[in-house]
């Protein structure tokens, strides 16, 4: 990934205001990176801008040899589909959907013929194979973020961007969640791109990225 | 995967889920209405009009001044149709006691095709129904006929050649009806006796009628064949033209029909939008989930459209069902109470029905699922990002047009429809804005309240505009269940208010100026009172604004036939207190300047307007008036009612006769016969049978307007559902985080109560204005009929607003109020 003077502002009562000064960085496959930085220092809007996910003000983002400049909505969209897995903070399960369900649907979106199955191998992956058919609110907080992690998982991203993984555990479970996260990332040789204020979650990564009011101040 | 598989596994999914409940539920209970109002009001107006053909005798009559073509009944026999012909002509008739003019009628076996002959074996003896029709060789004579030339039955009557026998005497016979009082009394035989009377020659004035009847389809076809072949001298007759207390009646029932439909309708449409709107909000994360996962726009639209258009369609079918067995429930219901035997239910309502509940779900939700699909993936991550701006008013352009187009396209009644949806289009503008000053003002008053008051009143400010929403949803489903049943109610008393149940079902006519007085006097004597006689001057119209009238102008058949008759004139110094004018502002008779006041319908018919003249030739003699007002009649009255009245000096001096109408209960028959004996000239009409059938019209109508509106209250209940569904989320919320905070049971209940019951109160009162505005149109506009304001409905719709919305919100959060706030905010 290529990031070439990334920048983002936005208008606030006529006025801009820089949420992320220019930025350029780049990240090699494999690689485990962590965006740290304060409340509203630019992390979650970075993370949304290498995801294509929101569109910068200056400069472009390189991803797997394509500029998501370069592409529209739905290019971006299926760039996604086809590279990136997400895990949120919120773990954003669809609540009208089991676990097995949850897992399904981006396998199921991308045309996969045995979703199903590898759902289920999934699931089973990160200790739920007895939860498969309990709803998202049926869930406990850590066990949800599991799914979310299979849910990434299941499609064999490239690169798989997490934002605050923990933010929403306890020390104790979201210290297993992350365990399980780098052991995934591990086996599945994924580049992994993490935003957190957790310094101990920072510290497994294999780089980081400080933000500071929307300045990159090391690790570039 | 197949993008089709994919969205039936998410319905699938979703169904499990709960989630598509009310949506479902909406669908289901809008076409479900929509298709048992349709298909039991179809049912409902075919059974009325077979039951008024009867006062034709049949379905469809052609009336011909020749004899119609032996092709014509063939090609009706061929269609599976019943022929029969009767032809009519005026008479002399004679016995050794002397002769008088009769109106004879030949008729063949079958006639009449609908209703029945009533006959009685001696002239004051007691009728009964008869299936047969003279035998050869005998006649049956009306009791005046009879009367007059001192006939009694096994007499014998002189009719051209022949001497035929008389078997009975005709008491009613079902096609009667046309103009009453140019008749002269009837005399029936047979058909194949008028050969020998030798009546019938080259030149004779006879009135050949064709008279068939069948399934409807078929005559409807064969109407639309006949229409398009008639020759001069041919017409088509309906009971519509023929008689136009039937052809009010029927209009005013239709109408009634129609207005259940359309609120049905309405209901529906409402019902659709909101849960339509709800269910897409609640679908915004998993579009944007979706988007992070990779799914374009094209599939995301793709994905909830085949998601709503199978919902749509399963919940068409599953209404259609359930709409069957309303209407058949509501048949079974009505048939035993009103005795109408109601044909059986036609497909084509029930389609129409889950197409229209399409036609709603498409309107309302694709322009949703348009915006949702530019759901920014970012709001995955930032919840702030805004996503949803579906309550632009462009975005329900399509799902307005689409409502407009199906209400149009149901009650195929346009000023009845635009009437409705003008005024209720005011009410909702008039109701966001009186809301919105409203919630406004609640916020103004919360700030200066204190404990759960204040919250309960700043919640309404707090969210205005999720306030105003539900206040117009709510006032609308208010304003349609406040014309289901206060404004019905109104209605149908102020229709019976015109057909009170002594209303007159005798007319005599032919009274001399000098028998007036006495026969007032023998009225009164056998407690026939309030029987007013109005003079009677039988002109014929010559010409308008100076140029002479020439019938053959008229393209309208109708208007053709009236011209060529003598139109009744009467002449008045004042008219009944309760004359309707429509133009020309009132009546003043006794001026002794010429006038003229006609009756709109008539107005209508022949172009005329206010300050044109009209010249009759009365007796050989030019009358000739300005007209100065324009009436309404209610035909459906039965009262004694003319097309022209003059002022009294125009038409003092030309040679009047007398008329007058009276409710005769049917104890008081034998009073007629000794007042036809006492004036043996008078003509007296009995019309019980045709107000009989208007009253049955009007009982079997209002019945079936109180079943069908009951069945569409169920429709406005999903409305409130639905409204209050719509904010359960974010009120659940809510009361999660007020006990998070420590606020006591007792607290949150207070609040909720007071919003709610604000939120009913405003929408009471604003319903109670909208209902109270469309009713006076109805009732003015479209029934035609006099508008009583009823304070109670406000009462009602504010104190009933103000209770139901109240005990319907904390009744919908009590669950959530009891559940560990906890559960309630890791869920939401």
């Amino acid at each position: 990934m290529h990031v070439v003077n990334l920048a983002k502002q936005v208008p606030v009562n006529g006025a801009a205001l820089t949420i992320l000064h220019p930025t350029s960085f780049d990240i090699q496959r494999g690689e485990s990176v962590a965006i740290v930085g304060a409340s509203g220092s630019g992390k979650s809007t970075l993370l949304g801008l290498l995801a294509g996910l929101d569109q910068p003000s200056t400069g472009e983002v390189w991803l797997a040899g394509k500029s998501l400049a370069a592409l529209d909505e739905d290019g971006r969209a299926a760039l996604r589909g086809e590279l990136i897995g997400f895990v949120f903070q919120s773990f954003q399960l669809l609540p009208m959907l089991t676990a097995l369900e949850n897992v399904m649907l981006p396998l199921e979106l991308s045309g996969a013929s045995d979703a199903r199955k590898r759902a289920q191998r999934w699931l089973e992956r990160v200790g739920l194979a007895d939860r498969q058919q309990h709803r998202a609110q049926q869930l406990s907080g850590g066990e949800q973020q599991r799914v979310a992690i299979a849910r990434a998982f299941a499609v064999d991203p490239a690169l798989l961007l997490a934002d605050e993984p923990t933010g929403n555990l306890d020390a104790e479970t979201g210290a297993r969640v992350i365990e399980l996260l780098f052991e995934l990332n591990r086996e599945q040789g994924t580049t992994l791109v993490l935003v957190t204020h957790d310094t101990e979650l920072a510290a497994r990564c294999g780089r980081r990225l400080s933000l500071h009011a929307g300045h990159l101040e090391s690790g570039v | 995967m197949n993008i089709v598989t994919l969205a039936l596994r998410m319905l699938l999914r979703e169904w499990r889920a709960g989630e598509l409940r009310v949506l479902m539920l909406a669908v289901m209970i809008a076409v479900a209405g929509l298709a048992s109002v349709n298909a039991f009001t179809a049912r409902m107006q075919l059974a009325l009009s077979q039951e008024s053909n009867r006062l034709l005798g049949a379905d469809l009559v052609l009336a011909s001044d020749h004899a119609p073509p032996p092709a014509l009944a063939q090609a009706a026999q061929q269609r599976g149709l019943s022929t029969v012909q009767t032809a009519q002509f005026p008479s002399m008739v004679s016995t050794d006691a002397g002769s008088n003019l009769a109106e004879i009628k030949a008729v063949s076996n079958g006639y009449p095709l609908r209703g029945k002959l009533h006959i009685a074996d001696s002239l004051f003896g007691k009728d009964r129904v008869t299936s047969d029709i003279p035998r050869p060789g005998t006649v049956w004579l009306e009791a005046r006929l009879a009367n007059a030339l001192k006939l009694k039955p096994n007499d014998t009557v002189q009719v051209g050649y022949s001497r035929l026998k008389v078997a009975a005497i005709l008491t009613n016979e079902p096609d009667r009806g046309g103009d009453f009082f140019n008749l002269a009394p009837r005399l029936m035989m047979n058909a194949s006796d008028v050969a020998a009377t030798g009546l019938i020659t080259v030149g004779s004035r006879i009135n050949y009628r064709l008279l068939i009847a069948g399934d409807t389809n078929a005559i409807n076809a064969y109407r639309k064949v006949l229409a398009s072949q008639l020759q001069r001298g041919q017409r088509l007759l309906t009971v519509r033209d023929a008689r136009p207390e039937i052809r009010d009646v029927l209009d005013k029932a239709e109408r009634y029909l129609g207005l259940a439909v359309l609120l049905a309708a309405l209901l529906a449409a409402v019902a659709i939008l909101l849960s339509a709107r709800h269910f897409l909000r609640r679908h915004l994360d998993a579009c944007a989930l979706l988007r992070c996962f990779g799914a374009s726009q094209r599939t995301i639209v793709m994905l909830y459209a085949l998601q709503i258009a199978v919902l749509g369609l399963l919940a068409a079918v599953a209404g259609m069902a359930l709409g069957y067995a309303g209407q058949a429930v509501l048949a079974a219901m009505l048939g035993r109470m009103a005795h109408l035997d109601l044909p059986p239910a036609a497909v084509l309502p029930f389609l129409q029905a889950a197409l229209a509940g399409l036609v709603l779900l498409a309107g309302f939700s694709l322009p949703t699922l348009f915006m949702l699909r530019r759901t920014p993936a970012l709001r995955i991550l930032r919840r702030d990002v805004a996503a949803f701006d579906a309550v632009g008013a462009a975005t329900y352009v399509a799902g307005l047009a689409a409502m407009t187009a199906l209400l149009l396209w149901q009650v195929r009644d346009v000023p009845l429809t635009l009437m409705v949806l003008a005024e209720l289009a005011a009410t909702l503008l008039a109701t966001a804005l009186l809301a919105w000053g409203l919630v406004l003002a609640a916020g103004w008053l919360g700030a200066r309240s204190s404990g759960s008051w204040r919250q309960g009143l700043l919640n309404l400010r707090r969210r205005a505009g999720g306030s105003v929403i539900q206040v117009a949803a709510f006032t609308l489903g208010m304003l349609a269940l406040l014309l289901l049943t206060v404004v019905r109610g109104d209605l149908l008393a102020n229709w019976h208010a015109s057909l009170p149940a002594m209303a007159p079902n005798r007319f005599v006519i032919n009274i001399q100026p000098d028998q007036a007085a006495s026969l007032q006097d023998f009225l009164r004597r056998h407690d026939l009172s309030g029987a007013k006689l109005y003079p009677m001057v039988r002109g014929r119209l010559t010409a308008i604004n100076g140029r002479e009238v020439d019938s053959a102008r008229y393209a309208d058949q109708q208007t053709r036939h009236l011209l060529d008759r003598e139109f009744n004139l009467s002449y008045a110094d004042r008219l009944d207190a309760d004359t309707d004018f429509v133009a020309g502002g009132g009546w003043h008779g006794d001026h002794p300047g010429p006038q003229f006041s006609v009756e709109q319908g008539i107005a209508d018919r022949l172009h005329l307007k206010l300050g044109d003249t009209m010249q009759f030739d009365v007796g050989g003699t030019p009358v000739s008036a300005r007209i100065t007002s324009l009436r309404k009649v209610n035909w459906d009255s039965f009262r004694v009612n003319f097309f022209v009245v003059g002022n009294t000096d125009l038409l003092r001096n030309t040679s009047a006769s007398y008329i007058t109408s009276f409710y005769l209960p049917p104890a008081k028959v034998s009073v007629l016969n000794d007042m036809v004996r006492a004036y043996p000239n008078l003509t007296v009409i009995d019309v019980s049978a045709i107000l009989q059938t208007v009253q049955d019209m009007l009982e079997r109508v209002s019945a079936a307007v109180q079943f069908v509106f009951v069945f569409s209250l169920a429709s406005g209940l999903v409305v409130l559902y639905a409204a209050l569904a719509a904010t359960r989320d974010e009120r659940a919320l809510e009361t999660a985080l007020w006990r998070v905070l420590g606020a006591r049971h007792r607290q949150l209940w207070l609040a909720q109560v007071t919003e709610f019951a604000a939120i009913g109160m405003l929408a009471g009162m604003l319903a109670a204005a909208g209902a109270s505005a469309i009713g006076w149109g109805l009732s003015s506009e479209v029934f035609k009929l006099p508008y009583h304001f009823n304070p109670l409905l406000w009462l009602i719709a504010i104190g009933a607003g103000g209770v139901g919305v109240a005990a319907a919100g904390v009744l919908g959060l009590r669950g959530i109020s009891r559940l560990p706030p906890l559960v309630t905010l890791r869920d939401i």
